[in-house]
């Protein structure tokens, strides 16, 4: 088990399983189809994200270093959330970036039910350190649990 | 973050609780990135990216409705990224069914949305509004609220304007309060570079590859380029900007980049040349090996990798006039070449309407419909985000269309066999082009 810090962008307690992308989210080439087709899942259709293509990204605690790619990515986030596809949580490892910062903001302010905590700047390491399947904890004050189990948390 | 009495008192809910949200939105959003304060857009016009009634965006839709509703217009007139449909463009029933009744069923509602909030005229979908034929094109040090990630990073790299690489909602809700959060780009010390990249190439480098291998590597931040002003010299002539325009496109599809200097060329760049790079920049060279390894490295996501192509898509982000001409002399030469009257596999070369009402005007559009060529103002990627589109061969040499869809990649010269090869369409070929080693894709 390990514990890591960073700054909150958006509060919330959450506990889910880790799905992580060593490269940067490419929001629209990984949410369009699943948003456009029903898919409830999220299936990430991003070709040229091996860390993700295929998997399902809907209730998974999504670490990534940051969001890329077009500027419809915070407005394809926001409908994400609105439509009950989000991650379970967004952990990012570097400074949360302006596409993915926009979609995040906009749901928290603009709609009621979508809650979806968002840590940044949670380090390297943090990204070094967590595997698909792991368990994890988003608790207050942008502390982040990792554990091979919940029983290690 | 320190605000104005007139925005406090916004964020009060002196103008409506839809406004205060509004500028909820913004602030949170600008003290993420450490905006002490709101600053005026001084651009003329806006340019927003969401163009598309598509029906998984219903969300968008009903936001949009509440500013509408609230009476909360744009306070600039706006330009928007191309419209998803055309018919100009070859589809099957199957795909028409697809378009109109499944994805793009709101495209109707939405564009009278977008002319209730402030749509400049009935030709601003392009997502090239900058050209000098549609008249968007912000100044020297202009603050913008824009969206389009290929538009921004035109706008700031080429033009030196002032804009964050802001999502689409936060473009619109700027324009609508008059205020952008002050941050990132918009600050002297933002617009510095992180990465100097050293061209080292043999041969002028494509634009879409060279960008595409910036983007990768340097993510969002900042590069200084060296090298590129050997092949594209001192003065942003037409060739220079369209080169600039596909480079930039990849650097920001590929990558998040808002803001490029090219040594010697670039407005900033070139006045305020090397003090641009920050203390203990990062650097990466880029040769003819690097690029190789870029190319080699793109996914092949056809079922059938020999697949004949059967549809080309050029023009993601638009094409510029000089660009359709170019192309037309080209095409022309290619089938002349291959002893062919018209294009074998269907072309499709897409540009702003406005673009393309003055190509019409000159005799290289009879000339390019000789060809076979088609010309649209369509979104390519627009057409191709869906189950029908994807599972066809459909090749470019767009860096941006290769990123979004499953549009396979090929250089000019390679597309250009290709389009202008005899017969009805040839199997992919890679041919030697300048600049990279040989080397199997």
């Amino acid at each position: 088990m390990k514990s890591f810090k960073g700054r909150v962008v958006v509060p919330g307690r959450i506990a889910a399983e880790a799905l992580v992308s060593h490269q940067g989210l490419n929001t629209l080439a990984s949410f369009q189809k699943a948003l456009q087709f029903g898919d409830k899942e999220a299936t990430c259709g991003d070709q040229n994200n091996p860390d993700l293509y295929g998997k399902k990204m809907a209730g998974k605690a999504l670490c990534l270093p940051q969001t890329i790619g077009s500027t419809t990515g915070g407005l394809v986030l926001y409908c994400a959330c609105s439509m009950g596809r989000q991650p379970a949580c967004m952990l990012f490892s570097r400074p949360i970036d302006s596409l993915a910062a926009a979609g995040t903001v906009l749901a928290d302010v603009w709609l009621d039910n979508a809650r979806m905590p968002v840590v940044d700047s949670l380090g390297d390491e943090f990204l070094e350190y967590v595997k698909d399947g792991m368990d994890i904890i988003v608790q207050d004050g942008g502390v982040v649990m990792v554990g091979e189990s919940y029983k290690d948390l | 973050m320190k605000l104005t009495d007139e925005q406090r008192a916004i964020l009060d809910g002196s103008r409506g609780e839809t406004l205060a949200k509004v500028m909820e939105s913004l602030v949170r959003y600008g003290e993420l990135f450490g905006a002490d304060e709101m600053v005026p857009i001084s651009s003329k016009y806006n340019h927003l990216v969401t163009s598309f009634g598509l029906k998984a965006l219903g969300p968008v839709y009903e936001l949009m409705d509440k500013l509408i509703e609230a009476g909360a217009p744009s306070g600039q007139k706006f330009s928007v990224d191309p419209k998803p449909l055309d018919r100009n463009v070859p589809s099957n029933p199957a795909q028409d069914l697809v378009f109109k009744m499944f994805m793009y069923s709101r495209q109707k509602d939405y564009e009278k949305q977008l002319r209730e909030l402030g749509l400049l005229s009935d030709n601003a979908f392009t997502c090239t509004c900058y050209m000098d034929e549609v008249g968007n094109k912000p100044g020297y040090g202009e603050v913008l609220s824009w969206s389009e990630s290929s538009a921004v990073v035109y706008a700031n790299s080429v033009l030196g304007a002032r804009c964050n690489r802001n999502s689409g909602i936060i473009d619109l809700m700027g324009s609508v309060i008059g205020y952008v959060p002050k941050f990132g780009l918009l600050t002297d010390e933002g617009r510095k570079a992180d990465w100097i990249i050293e061209v080292n190439t043999t041969a002028k480098p494509e634009a879409q590859l060279l960008g595409s291998a910036i983007g990768m590597k340097v993510m969002e931040d900042v590069p200084y380029v060296k090298g590129l002003d050997k092949w594209l010299g001192n003065e942003l002539d037409d060739e220079a900007c369209t080169y600039l325009k596909d480079f930039g496109a990849a650097t920001a599809s590929n990558g998040a980049v808002g803001l490029y200097h090219i040594d010697g060329l670039t407005p900033e760049a070139a006045r305020f040349g090397e003090e641009l790079i920050k203390d203990g920049a990062k650097v990466y060279v880029i040769d003819d090996a690097e690029l190789e390894r870029v190319y080699r490295e793109y996914p092949v996501i056809w079922k059938n990798k020999d697949a004949k192509p059967k549809l080309c898509f050029m023009g993601c982000p638009h094409m510029s006039l000089q660009q359709l001409k170019d192309w037309t002399d080209k095409v022309e030469a290619g089938l002349k070449k291959n002893g062919a009257d018209k294009v074998s596999v269907p072309t499709v070369f897409t540009a702003a309407p406005d673009v393309l009402e003055a190509f019409g005007k000159t005799p290289y559009a009879a000339r390019l419909a000789a060809t076979g060529v088609i010309t649209s103002y369509i979104c390519p990627l627009m057409y191709m985000n869906n189950p029908l589109s994807e599972k066809m061969p459909v090749i470019t040499s767009s860096n941006k269309l290769r990123t979004y869809t499953t549009a396979r990649y090929y250089t000019d010269d390679e597309i250009l066999e290709q389009i202008t090869a005899p017969g009805k369409g040839r199997k992919p070929v890679r041919i030697p082009v300048p600049g990279r080693k040989k080397g199997g894709k």
